[in-house]
């Protein structure tokens, strides 16, 4: 067993009283307090997370766009300058290597911000296929830190730090050289809460101090620390994939719900192919939102049954706070896809009734 | 911390002599562990539980956790407010939030389950 990685904030996660447990490889927070209370917070107010085990890989140089091209589903094509967007790299078989953001950083420069368990891989990914290309690629994540600061008063508090235009910023743009207590920060405005809210990447040592800066900052907007329980229970009632649950080298994006980040038109890319052959004939299987009808909740790789036999398996689940219901994620035969389809979720040796709902689970509130 | 009027298991569940039953529930510890209790399943009165062998299961937000009877034996009373009501479960853990009352199979099994002392050992060890 390798030992546990820890980011540069770990002191101050030991400091605020966090339970501390393994994700990928790093000891990461799961909770401060209690994970209903941070993901509460996160929805009504603003929480703030570390996220410096994700990785950030940068491919530089006139040949950077056609690689990019080549190893994304979606068209990084139109991104100007700051724009960025969510999307899968996959497999020649369609298989999905990992699900990623990738922005223009740079005329010639676009960064990737991957999975922590997938960093090592990716980079090699990206790295095999930039070969003969006129374009560099840097794994940059271990002088990287990042945190996330989600939720409605997300805009005011940076504000705070970094000015009106920077909390200005589009969904999915970014900005570079915005200065944060003193450090040079690369603020983009996305989030994986279903909030409005802000990721910062800033240099591995100097964490701590944007950190507490946001926080003191923060405080009177009701701004809370928050771990990897509330982004969980946070991210799966906006419908976002986790990799490694709900999508992984097996499934493809035609059978997960993202279907939209694959842009046939937009030229060759690596599954393409095999993309295009299981969209002519149709998937056989459906990653599919439920609700569980009762309180208990549905784990990964409990089995769902529906007309007396088995058609898929459970991929996340867990508690809504926000909804107030048992919610999941499962691969369903697309026989059983439908929204409204009555199916039986395996808990311990009890098929527990659930519907297939509409994904997302939640969407906030526009104003 | 953890009442010397009654035994613990190493799995975190205390048992209460009452008259010759057995009132069973989880420890603070243990509550506190599983902070976020959504939902908790209990045996149906009657049914027969055997000495460290799972009878029901507590639902947080992030796990689902076994509980494990302290002494074999039947099913006499169930906290039925506790099923209404889970997150009481991080209230009262030693109290209100007991889960259910077993009617003991036999004696023998009281002495194998450790004391306050010794229960609180264990927890200082396992939280260090």
């Amino acid at each position: 067993m390798n030992a546990l990685r820890r980011t540069s904030l770990y002191a101050a996660h030991r400091a605020a009283g966090a339970r501390l447990v393994p994700f990928a490889g790093w000891e990461m927070p799961l909770q401060y307090a209690s994970i209903v209370a941070e993901h509460v917070a996160v929805r009504t107010r603003a929480g703030l997370f570390d996220v410096s085990h994700m990785g950030e890989i940068r491919v530089e140089g006139p040949g950077a766009l056609a690689v990019v091209q080549r190893l994304i589903t979606n068209d990084a094509g139109r991104l100007p300058v700051g724009g960025g967007l969510y999307t899968p790299m996959c497999l020649p078989s369609g298989g999905i290597v990992d699900d990623v953001t990738v922005f223009r950083v740079a005329e010639d420069a676009y960064l990737f911000v991957v999975n922590a368990a997938r960093r090592e891989h990716d980079a090699a990914w990206i790295t095999e296929h930039a070969a003969g290309a006129a374009a560099v690629v840097r794994d940059v994540s271990d002088a990287t830190a990042l945190l996330a600061v989600q939720g409605p008063r997300a805009a005011t508090i940076l504000a705070r730090l970094a000015g009106d235009e920077v909390a200005a910023l589009p969904r999915f743009h970014a900005r570079d050289g915005v200065r944060i207590a003193g450090v040079p920060t690369w603020v983009s405005r996305t989030g994986y809460t279903g909030e409005d809210g802000f990721e910062l990447a800033v240099p591995w040592d100097d964490a701590p101090r944007v950190w507490a800066a946001l926080l003191e900052a923060g405080q009177s907007e009701g701004l809370m620390a928050a771990g990897l329980g509330a982004r969980d229970t946070l991210r799966l009632e906006a419908g976002y994939m986790l990799y490694g649950n709900d999508i992984d080298e097996t499934t493809t994006p035609l059978e997960a719900p993202l279907t939209w980040t694959v842009k046939f038109d937009k030229g060759e890319f690596i599954g393409r192919d095999a993309l295009a052959r299981q969209r002519a004939t149709g998937v056989t299987r459906r990653l599919v939102g439920f609700e569980v009808v009762d309180r208990a909740i549905a784990r990964p790789a409990q089995e769902i049954w529906a007309d007396g036999g088995r058609v898929g398996r459970v991929t996340s689940g867990t508690f809504a706070p926000t909804l107030q219901r048992s919610i999941g994620l499962g691969y369903v035969s697309a026989t059983h896809a439908a929204v409204g389809t009555m199916l039986q979720i395996q808990i311990r040796g009890v098929g527990v009734p659930a519907r297939v709902v509409r994904l997302p689970f939640y969407r906030r509130p526009t104003s | 911390m953890y009442p010397d009027d009654r035994r613990y298991t190493r799995e975190h569940e205390w048992a209460k002599r009452e008259d010759g039953r057995v009132r069973v529930g989880i420890t603070r510890f243990a509550a506190e562990r599983l902070s976020d209790v959504v939902y908790i399943e209990l045996p149906k009165v009657g049914t027969e539980v055997r000495a460290m062998e799972p009878f029901g299961v507590v639902e947080s937000v992030k796990a689902a956790s076994d509980l494990y009877a302290p002494v074999s034996g039947r099913v006499i009373e169930v906290n039925a407010d506790l099923l209404a009501h889970p997150e009481r479960l991080n209230q009262d853990p030693h109290g209100d939030a007991w889960m259910i009352v077993l009617e003991p199979a036999s004696e023998a099994e009281w002495d194998q389950l450790l004391t306050a002392e010794a229960y609180a050992e264990l927890v200082a060890a396992e939280g260090a």
